[in-house]
């Protein structure tokens, strides 16, 4: 359990107990929730958008540590960046932010960030990594 | 809070036999493999480990007699379809019915569907209902809805009360204007644990002109059941939880009512004559039974069953039973745990819970880590955890090999999951 709890505590529970960019926003040029049915996560995530650039980006809702974290991530990662560079993130890249290894039902977890950034942001709603075989 | 329904509340263990849960484990491979940490695990309500019984039979049915049943006229296909019929005859007297009325399936959800979809689609029409409760597996609600939509079925539900048992003084409501043809209703609660007073159930149904379905997926493994003393018509169960291998379960149902339906799958095996355009049924149960059948399956159900007997039914309930009073009391040294469920006296070996406003996922994942294998989520019965105002919840769960130790590890676990998230 040793390393696994600290790389637990480092990189999920500061996300979980202090998530950046948190919260909705006024008048979102993109706004879309998600949430995954196996575990009751829900998530929201409004999006300010300025000559193609994610001027701001909010996420809401409620889950696990995992997908609270992820969502925390991506936002802080994404804010600043264009629609474009966004748009080539990848589930890979999450699960680097998150820097843990998961099993396949909190993989899902992890991945409903970047999922629904990509439905409300340009429509891809299969569950990143699945969308070659959707 | 209303008064407790009559009949809930389970009498004391008359049975003298009791066993070594510590001898049992050993008869466990899985328990027993070396790995870095020792397992501690606490969801045989999801599925049930296997005893090396189970396990050499199903082995010695590949090695020594594997041919298909019912059909080659030569001595290893014979005894194969020997101890296909035979496992069915054991677990017919295991439930205490007839050989004849015991229709293999895959699993309980399998069964319920036969119900639904041969009785229910040609005993039911427009208008009738379908009475069912709020704490119901969706295995046993999904077919329904899909009934429902197709015949314009209304169902119907008995309220489950804060304390997670079922208002049973609904039922003479939900049964007055006569409409009801069926009652469904889980034995033991997947979640809750609470065991149901199914044979006033079936007294109420049968008296108000509807069947009875029991969902028995938590029961036959556990404790003794006996489809007569509890006065229904269909009875659902599966192998998987009763140490048996997974891909075997099945439909028990009253000989007439079996006869009155129609076949749910159509094949090889379930038919007595078959010409171009049309075919006349088989007998029961094979009416029932299309395909191949699950044969080595049925051989390692065959095995478990024995091993249950062996221990006796009784004795595992009451094994259970003790487990469970003791985590609800472990439990209760644990700042911030609340149990969903009535108390121990009313409940087999299930123990669902929530930790505070840790997401159970978390609690799942951080006694993972320390080897405690517990469920986390709905455990498929969402309307229920809608009803209790949970989005989800963690839950332990025993068998016959659980040992109050494996308790100690999931409370220490707790703990950590307090320390880890606080």
């Amino acid at each position: 359990m040793g390393d696994w709890d600290e790389l637990y505590r480092e990189n999920i529970l500061d996300h979980y107990k202090h998530p950046r960019c948190r919260g909705t926003l006024e008048h979102p040029d993109i706004t879309y929730e998600d949430a995954n049915p196996l575990c009751g996560d829900q998530l929201r995530i409004d999006i300010e958008v300025k000559d193609g650039r994610i001027e701001r980006i909010r996420h809401s809702g409620h889950g696990c540590s995992i997908s609270q974290a992820a969502a925390s991530m991506l936002c802080e990662h994404v804010e600043g960046r264009t629609l474009e560079e966004a748009r080539k993130l990848t589930r890979e890249d999450v699960l680097e932010m998150l820097g843990i290894e998961l099993g396949p039902v909190r993989l899902k977890c992890a991945l409903l960030a970047l999922k629904t950034l990509k439905a409300g942001a340009y429509g891809i709603t299969q569950w990143p990594g699945e969308e070659e075989t959707a | 809070m209303s008064s407790p329904p009559a009949g809930t509340t389970i009498a004391p263990a008359t049975s003298r036999r009791r066993f070594d849960p510590r001898e049992v484990r050993g008869r466990f491979p899985l328990l027993n493999a070396r790995r870095d940490r020792p397992l501690v695990y606490l969801d045989s309500a999801a599925t049930a480990q296997k005893p090396e019984s189970v396990l050499a039979a199903m082995d010695d049915y590949y090695r020594r007699y594997n041919a298909n049943i019912h059909r080659g006229i030569y001595a290893i296909a014979e005894e194969a379809t020997a101890a296909y019929e035979d496992a069915r005859a054991r677990l017919a007297r295991f439930i205490g019915a007839p050989a004849r009325e015991v229709v293999f399936t895959r699993n309980s959800t399998e069964a319920i569907n036969l119900v639904a979809y041969a009785w229910g689609r040609s005993a039911l029409a427009r208008g009738d209902a379908v009475v069912l409760t709020e704490m119901e597996h969706h295995s046993n609600l999904v077919p329904w809805h899909i009934l429902a939509a197709e015949r314009g079925i209304e169902l119907r539900f008995i309220p489950v009360t804060d304390s997670g048992e079922l208002a049973l003084e609904a039922l003479p409501g939900l049964l007055a204007d006569g409409r009801a043809r069926l009652v469904g209703v889980v034995h033991v609660s997947n979640v809750l644990g609470t065991v149901n007073p199914v044979e006033e159930i079936a007294r109420q149904a049968r008296a108000a002109g509807a069947l009875t379905l029991v969902d028995a997926s938590q029961s036959v493994p556990h404790l003794p059941v006996d489809v007569r003393a509890l006065g229904c018509d269909f009875l659902a169960l599966t192998g998987h939880k009763m140490l048996g291998p997974t891909g075997i379960g099945a439909l028990w149902a009253r000989r007439e009512l079996l006869e009155a339906m129609p076949p749910f799958l159509g094949g090889g095996e379930m038919i007595r004559e078959v010409r171009l355009q049309g075919s006349k049924w088989n007998e029961l149960p094979w009416k029932f039974e299309a395909g191949t059948m699950p044969i080595a399956e049925a051989v390692g159900l065959r095995a478990a069953i024995a091993f249950c007997e062996e221990l006796g039914m009784d004795a595992i309930f009451e094994h259970d039973r003790e487990l469970a009073r003791y985590a609800l009391e472990r439990l209760g040294e644990v700042p911030d745990v609340r149990i969903l469920g009535p108390g121990a006296e009313r409940r087999g070996g299930v123990v669902a819970f929530e930790l505070g406003t840790i997401h159970p996922h978390d609690v799942a994942t951080v006694l993972d880590h320390r080897g405690v294998a517990v469920r986390a989520g709905h455990h498929c019965a969402m309307p229920l955890h809608e009803r209790l105002g949970v989005p989800a919840s963690a839950r332990a769960s025993f068998h016959c090999y659980s040992v109050p130790e494996d308790v100690d590890a999931l409370v220490e676990g707790l703990h950590h999951a307090r320390r880890v998230f606080g």
